[in-house]
């Protein structure tokens, strides 16, 4: 047995040798930025006029932190940096590939909307409970399950964004709200402790939680292990956190019961954190499984969409019809996922992205007609177009956007769903997209037509409940030009889309063929 | 060890899903307080049970000899039962405050976020 002359030769055995490079600390950077903020924030929290000061500013340097982690990895590939230095699969890998970067620079831009929205949208008392606190916390949470490379990891992180969640769903504890917390936060509970049941058999199976690792010993294990009941773990798992049917009464239930800013923040990266995790581990880790597992999504898919629409279709409440509109959407993206294709998950993917913006843009653009004089409810709502055109104008091309009319940016990754379904021949799929588009053309057309179009209808004395005053405040700029940015986006998306599309596409890539990801996170086995 | 202990993770499961099945907020939160525990031993049960064979790496080896128990899914219990004790304590007070406002702990009762009789939205006008 050699002994070692000095430890230090030693070390390069466990540990990373080479200094972290200084663009790779762009790496954790955006997590670490949010725990830092959010824990000042916290420290800050009867401040309140200050809050809003402190968070605006740090959520755009977040928004050019993800911008730079995303330029970075397009240029230079797949990044990785492992915590404490130890060799990886010992220690944890943050592992960014496009994809990661893509939805993390996309979900920032989000917070910042609503960190923008938010400064109008929050009273003080919900201020002091933490407002803008839980807001840093929960972008801690969705871009640490962005950006990391280990399993366990990811469990971690959905428990960061789903207690943050909590908190934001009770400010204010209105009993409606609390109502729809209690069916939130069981059901969501249930969900992440499948998760957690799956990746305690992931562990006994592959002896490793390291994405890069397991996608390794996937392909020796097939056969010998029972992946298959491992997979459909977590598609359960997941597809409840993404609201996919039959797992997504949760939330209609509790999406419409917080601050308008809080539902339109879940609206937008709630459920995307599921179909995220659904693209990494089912997309890239476990690809055979999820071809044998297709059919099933598909259907999934299908019911999601369709019952998702039929759902705002019947709703009376607008808020709540957004809540359905939601679900609708993620079936599409499951779509995608089923297809497994190139031309599928780059639609996913797409689609993801779109439905960021979209719906959280939506969701300010309803409380933005209550604030115009207007009304949650259907029957008493309308006149919004003579009261102020422009934002009528606004909420329409969000409204054709989320149907998936040309030139916005819904339009792009349907078509790309469309293709990739009738190229496998599953016609059935393709036709519930489009009938999905018309329905929701529809509901959103409906919407219009009533709330907006329609003259201001009498009001009816003492008839609902009083409203919240903080839904019936004057318009401020804060809150036009949140949405503004929004609908530029989906705008800009739609008329010019190659670089978004190209975008998808290199990330969609990156999940089919993950030798890219394993190199970076074990650049010495793969050059071997 | 290993067959009792899957079996007994299968009943607090078992206990578990029954308990979700109830209408009462008070059963459901019981039922999640087993099902944590239960994946925690299930997660346990998933690192070899063994107490014979120390996790002590030797001189020559790289890595534990096979009988030994595994170490690391005990960390990752540690750091699941620390979360299902927080989300316990979040859910038990979100249930007590439910039942303070509105009065009932029976899940179908609470129909305040999807009332029974909403109108459907109007045809035309």
């Amino acid at each position: 047995m050699a002994v070692p002359s000095t430890p230090l030769e030693d070390l390069s055995v466990a540990y990373l040798m080479e200094p972290v490079a200084a663009a790779d600390w762009l790496i954790p950077a955006p997590v670490v930025w949010c725990l830092l903020v959010g824990s000042v924030l916290v420290m800050l929290r009867k401040r309140t006029a200050l809050q809003p000061l402190i968070a605006i500013p740090s959520l755009m340097v977040l928004v050019f932190i993800t911008l730079g982690l995303l330029w970075h990895v397009a240029v230079n590939g797949t990044v990785t940096m492992t915590m404490g230095r130890w060799l990886p699969p010992f220690g944890i890998s943050f592992t960014v590939d496009l994809l990661s970067a893509f939805f993390a620079a996309t979900s920032s831009l989000v917070a910042l909307a609503a960190g923008i929205y938010g400064r109008s949208d929050v009273d003080d008392s919900s201020r002091r409970y933490g407002f803008y606190p839980f807001l840093l916390l929960i972008m801690a949470g969705i871009l640490g399950a962005f950006l990391t490379g280990d399993i366990f990891n990811l469990y971690v992180w959905f428990e960061v964004l789903l207690i943050s969640s909590f908190g934001l769903l009770v400010l204010g504890s209105r009993p409606v709200q609390l109502d729809g917390a209690v069916k939130y936060a069981f059901l969501n509970l249930i969900a992440t402790t499948l998760f957690l049941v799956a990746t305690g058999y992931l562990y006994g199976l592959f002896g490793t939680l390291n994405m890069a690792d397991i996608a390794i010993k996937a392909s020796e294990l097939r056969g010998a292990a029972p992946l298959m009941t491992l997979v459909t773990l977590f598609l359960l798992a997941f597809a409840m956190k993404a609201a996919a049917f039959p797992v997504n009464f949760w939330l209609p239930a509790s999406y419409h019961t917080p601050r308008i800013v809080v539902s339109a923040m879940f609206a937008g990266l709630l459920t995307k954190v599921g179909i995220y995790a659904l693209l990494r581990i089912l997309g890239m880790l476990f690809p055979v499984e999820r071809q044998e597992l297709s059919f099933l999504i598909a259907l999934a898919a299908a019911f999601t969409m369709i019952l998702g629409v039929m759902g705002a279709l019947a709703q009376n409440d607008i808020r709540r019809a957004m809540g359905f509109l939601v679900i609708s959407g993620i079936g599409v993206m499951m779509a995608g996922l089923a297809l497994g294709s190139p031309a599928g998950l780059s639609g996913a993917i797409l689609y993801a992205a779109h439905s960021m913006v979209v719906m959280t843009a939506l969701y300010f653009a309803v409380g933005i007609s209550a604030r115009l004089g207007s009304s949650f409810k259907l029957t008493e709502a309308g006149g919004l177009y003579a009261r102020n055109a422009a934002v009528a104008g606004l909420t329409l091309v969000l409204f054709l956007s989320v149907a998936g009319l040309p030139p916005f940016s819904g339009f792009w990754p349907k078509i790309m769903l469309v293709k990739a379904s009738l190229d496998v021949g599953a016609w059935w799929l393709a036709g519930a997209i489009l009938m999905t588009g018309l329905l929701t053309t529809i509901a959103v057309g409906r919407i219009w037509a009533l709330a907006y179009w329609r003259p201001a209808p009498e009001a009816a004395d003492g008839a609902g409940e009083t409203p919240d005053p903080m839904d019936t405040q004057p318009l401020s700029f804060g809150a036009t030009a949140a949405l503004g940015g929004l609908v530029v986006i989906t705008i800009a998306a739609g008329v010019w889309p190659e670089p978004v599309m190209a975008l998808a596409q290199e990330a969609a890539r990156g999940l089919l063929d993950p030798s890219a990801y394993v190199q970076s996170v074990f650049p010495v086995e793969a050059s071997q | 060890m290993e067959p009792l202990f899957a079996v007994l993770v299968g009943a607090l499961f078992t206990v578990a899903f029954y308990l979700f099945l109830s209408k009462h907020i008070i059963r459901i939160l019981m039922g999640a307080a087993i099902l944590s525990n239960g994946v925690n031993l299930l997660i346990f049960t998933a690192g070899r049970v063994t107490r014979e064979v120390p996790p002590v790496i030797g001189h020559d080896a790289d890595v534990l000899s096979a009988s030994a128990a595994n170490p690391l899914p005990q960390a990752l219990i540690l750091t699941a039962i620390v979360i299902a004790f927080s989300f316990f304590a979040f859910l038990l007070v979100l249930g007590f405050r439910t039942f303070q406002k509105l009065e009932t702990d029976r899940s179908d009762e609470m129909r305040l976020a999807e009332p029974v009789s909403e109108p459907s939205p109007p045809v035309g006008y």
